[in-house]
């Protein structure tokens, strides 16, 4: 008799390391990845393991997050921020788990936009059928991928879709998008300063744009999001 | 149900008004004070590194945990209510501190016919200027009355700001609306954003009267009078949503906590869930006897008390008293009851997003950094051919802007909301966004109120709040009217694009407009058309106080922390001096 083992087979997604920037230092299990020095471009690639999606799904994802927030004219996107990374982990987190949503019934399904989302599906229920619906998408063309998302621009899935795009390209890295904080860079967003006393009142009318610093160096102390938490 | 040992007080609840009552009771008595908070405890090391917008801008780290109770939500009597499944609209703070811990600090008084809207405007506008069904009433109590208590909040939170009326004086940069005050602020205006200066300069150039917006969080390392010292604010523009790392901005743990610390008559136990107050069971039930309470360990004991005052919130203020069958529930069909009525909300919306020319640098920042106009607050402005009554004020503040909730804002000539154009149009915006805020008052009106769902049950099986809520007419009206003068102001402030606010339609439960949700248990003058009287005491029961939000019979303009607290001072300068001697009715 075969043996099935209890655990999931490990899946991961493959990022060229061109298409990360620099450096990743983005937390894997905890561990940070250091894929060369700013500039140095190297030709290989990373496996990152997922915590929820199958390889398939982490592809079409990110295909989807990149036609969103695609690296064009006005600067790299979601695919050079790791969005997919951070969606995965999100997904696998209390917040993909609807761990602090009110879930008990009557679930009314189709209640005005006023009443906020009152479906009974969790996040991870809601991407794993909207995946379904994008399969193959990563192998279409850019004009194509954008058609196939048209079609479901109304939806649920494409609304968390869109959020978490906007979240995993402006997050804090150790969430594990916004990698090398690139999207702050994108925007000017020093991230958390901790003092801004000197210079709330001058720099008017001119842009201040303090080198970014991420919050495990602003705190001195690495700091773990709650999809790390036990 | 284990039955713990007696105290004097017990106190429901551990955020601004709990707190700040155990802080007067323990520094001015001998009682033994217990106080039941359901949350978490906190202290401002617990805020070193929150700096985090996901956890706790996105997934509201400090707020009440939804999946265990929330309240359900109908626009009317005909419509069948149902659950907001994630906070959004308002944010109900839990654990020690409560809502503030993570609010902004925004610190205004109330104008002073607030108090008397009904008969104020009876009066200079006659009867029939009142919107239809309304139930407003006069709170029973005057600003000149509640003055110094107001001032002594404002020396306890060491507020920053400018006097405009300083005992009929007015002050140049001050709000020359405002109630007179005995006293000049404790501490100057905070630093001016680039923002807030260019609201000054339009608002000027209309005509307006701008002034700094008070603020909680210091100008100045401050010692308050209990001897709590605080420092300077640094501006890092995480105090909406976040607990402040440094304790600038005054909050219940870093200006209430470290008096009460000292005090070994105060008991402060966490994970408390009050489920119940319970009261005497035999002839006319005057008096409540405690609380009964799930622990942190699932289980249930009962606290009994001399006193028992309910500082929970407006939400569960209201519950509580539903589910322990104190006081008579409201009939909006026949008007009876009390319990449960003039439901309101604070008016907050972004009445215009102004796209400048230079940037901003809006990372930089504080909760209260901004300047306000109030010339249209209240009834400072005429409203003989206007369609409305009342009104609020304007503002324009940099909180800090964080980029997953700013990030997408567009001006509205731009269709895309996803791809190059859209990124490309956000990036390009989003150091430039001015925000106008209106901030107006909400009007009771009889058919918003609170009473039990019949459906939906918290994780306890006991019924959820069901909140009944619409707005009415006068509100819409003078939305419109805020919208257009806020649009005015973005155009003189030299906007490429300004965006308007849509228009208040139906009540969103969605779109944020703060966490200033009143009513439920009013004060008043009589029983017929109150829960409490004006000091708190539950008309019912001589030795039951409800604090907070949920006493205020209609919504001011004014954010309502120093209000609530200045109460809270009233009702315990109340207790101590004259409850304590002579136990009954003390109106």
């Amino acid at each position: 008799m075969k043996r099935v083992s209890r655990m999931r087979r490990r899946e991961f997604l493959t990022i060229s390391a061109t298409a990360l920037g620099g450096v990743l230092v983005c937390s894997l299990d905890g561990q940070a990845v250091l894929l060369g020095a700013p500039g140095k471009e190297k030709k290989q690639a990373v496996r990152i393991a997922l915590r929820f999606f199958t390889a398939e799904e982490a592809a079409i994802a990110a295909a989807a997050a990149a036609r969103i927030f695609p690296r064009d004219q006005s600067g790299p996107g979601a695919k050079e921020a790791g969005v997919a990374i951070y969606i995965d982990r999100q997904l696998a987190g209390p917040y993909g788990r609807d761990l602090h949503r009110y879930t008990a019934g009557p679930f009314e399904e189709g209640a005005a936009a006023e009443f906020g989302y009152q479906g009974k599906a969790t996040p991870r229920e809601i991407y794993r059928q909207g995946l379904k619906g994008l399969a193959g998408l990563h192998h279409l063309s850019a004009g194509e991928q954008d058609e196939a998302l048209r079609k479901i621009e109304s939806s649920d899935f494409f609304a968390l879709l869109r959020q978490h795009t906007i979240e995993g390209m402006f997050c804090d890295p150790l969430h594990g998008g916004n990698a090398d904080m690139v999207g702050w860079q994108l925007i000017g967003f020093p991230g958390p300063r901790m003092n801004n006393a000197d210079d709330l009142d001058k720099h008017y009318g001119e842009a201040f744009r303090p080198v970014p610093v991420k919050l495990r160096d602003a705190a001195g102390h690495p700091v773990r999001g709650s999809e790390d938490q036990k | 149900m284990k039955t713990l040992a007696k105290t004097d007080v017990v106190i429901v609840g551990g955020g601004w008004t709990g707190l700040l009552m155990a802080k007067e009771l323990a520094t001015r008595t001998g009682l033994s004070i217990v106080v039941l908070e359901r949350g978490e405890g906190r202290t401002t090391e617990s805020y070193a590194d929150d700096m985090d917008e996901v956890d706790y801008g996105a997934r509201l780290k400090m707020m009440q945990d939804a999946s265990r109770e929330t309240v359900t939500f109908r626009h009317d009597t005909r419509e069948r209510a149902l659950p907001i499944r994630q906070f959004s609209g308002f944010l109900p703070g839990t654990g020690i501190g409560g809502a503030g811990e993570h609010w902004n600090g925004v610190c205004p008084r109330n104008v002073p016919d607030f108090f008397e809207v009904l008969s104020q405007t009876t009066k200079k506008y006659g009867a029939k200027r009142l919107p239809q069904d309304h139930s407003i009433q006069d709170w029973g109590i005057t600003y000149d009355a509640l003055e110094p208590y107001y001032a002594r909040v404002d020396r306890l939170l060491g507020l920053s700001g400018k006097a405009g009326n300083l005992r009929g004086q007015l002050l140049e940069g001050g709000n020359p609306f405002e109630g007179w005050r005995s006293e000049e602020y404790p501490n100057p205006p905070a630093k001016r954003t680039y923002i807030a200066s260019l609201f000054q300069e339009a608002s000027q150039s209309l005509g307006h009267h701008p002034y700094p917006i008070p603020s909680a969080a210091l100008s100045r390392m401050y010692t308050n009078p209990d001897g709590v010292t605080r420092p300077a604010c640094v501006y890092c523009g995480y105090c909406e949503r976040y607990g402040c790392m440094i304790g600038a901005k005054a909050q219940p743990t870093n200006t209430l906590l470290p008096v009460i610390a000292t005090k070994k008559s105060v008991t402060i136990r966490t994970g408390a869930t009050v489920r119940r107050i319970l009261r005497t069971k035999n002839g006319i039930a005057s008096k409540v006897t405690g609380v009964q309470y799930i622990g942190r360990n699932g289980q249930e004991y009962f606290q009994p008390a001399e006193i028992v005052f309910l500082a929970s919130w407006t939400m569960n203020n209201t519950r509580l008293l539903l589910l322990s069958g104190i006081g008579d529930p409201y009939e909006p069909a026949t008007g009876s009851g009390t319990l449960g009525r003039n439901l309101t909300h604070q008016v907050f919306f972004t009445a215009a997003t102004a796209f400048l020319e230079k940037p901003l640098n809006r990372f930089m920042g504080a909760g209260a950094s901004g300047t306000m106009i109030s010339d249209f607050e209240g009834d400072n402005f005429d409203h003989r051919q206007l369609p409305f009554i009342r009104g609020g004020f304007f503002q324009a503040l940099n909180t800090g802007a964080h980029p997953i909730a700013e990030f997408g804002t567009v001006p509205n000539s731009v269709k895309a909301t996803w791809g190059s154009e859209w990124k490309k149009a956000a990036i390009e915006a989003f150091d430039h966004i001015a925000r106008i805020g209106f901030s107006g008052e909400h009007l009771a009106h009889k058919g918003n109120f609170l009473d039990l769902d019949p459906v939906y049950k918290d994780a306890n099986g006991d019924p959820l709040l069901r909140l009944t809520l619409d707005w009415q007419n006068n509100e819409r009206e003078m939305a419109e009217f805020a919208t257009a003068k806020a649009a005015e102001i973005a155009r003189a402030m030299n906007a490429r694009h300004v965006n308007v606010f849509p228009g208040l339609r139906t009540y969103d439960t969605q779109r944020y407009q703060s966490t200033h949700v009143q009513g439920g248990t009013i004060l008043g003058t009589s029983p017929e058309t109150s829960v409490v009287n004006t000091l708190g005491q539950h008309w019912q029961a001589d030795n039951l106080f409800v604090l907070g939000g949920s006493a205020f019979p209609q919504g001011g303009s004014a954010n309502p922390t120093p209000t609530i607290l200045a109460l809270t001072y009233r009702t315990a300068d109340a207790v101590v001096e004259r409850y304590l001697k002579t136990r009954g009715p003390l109106e």
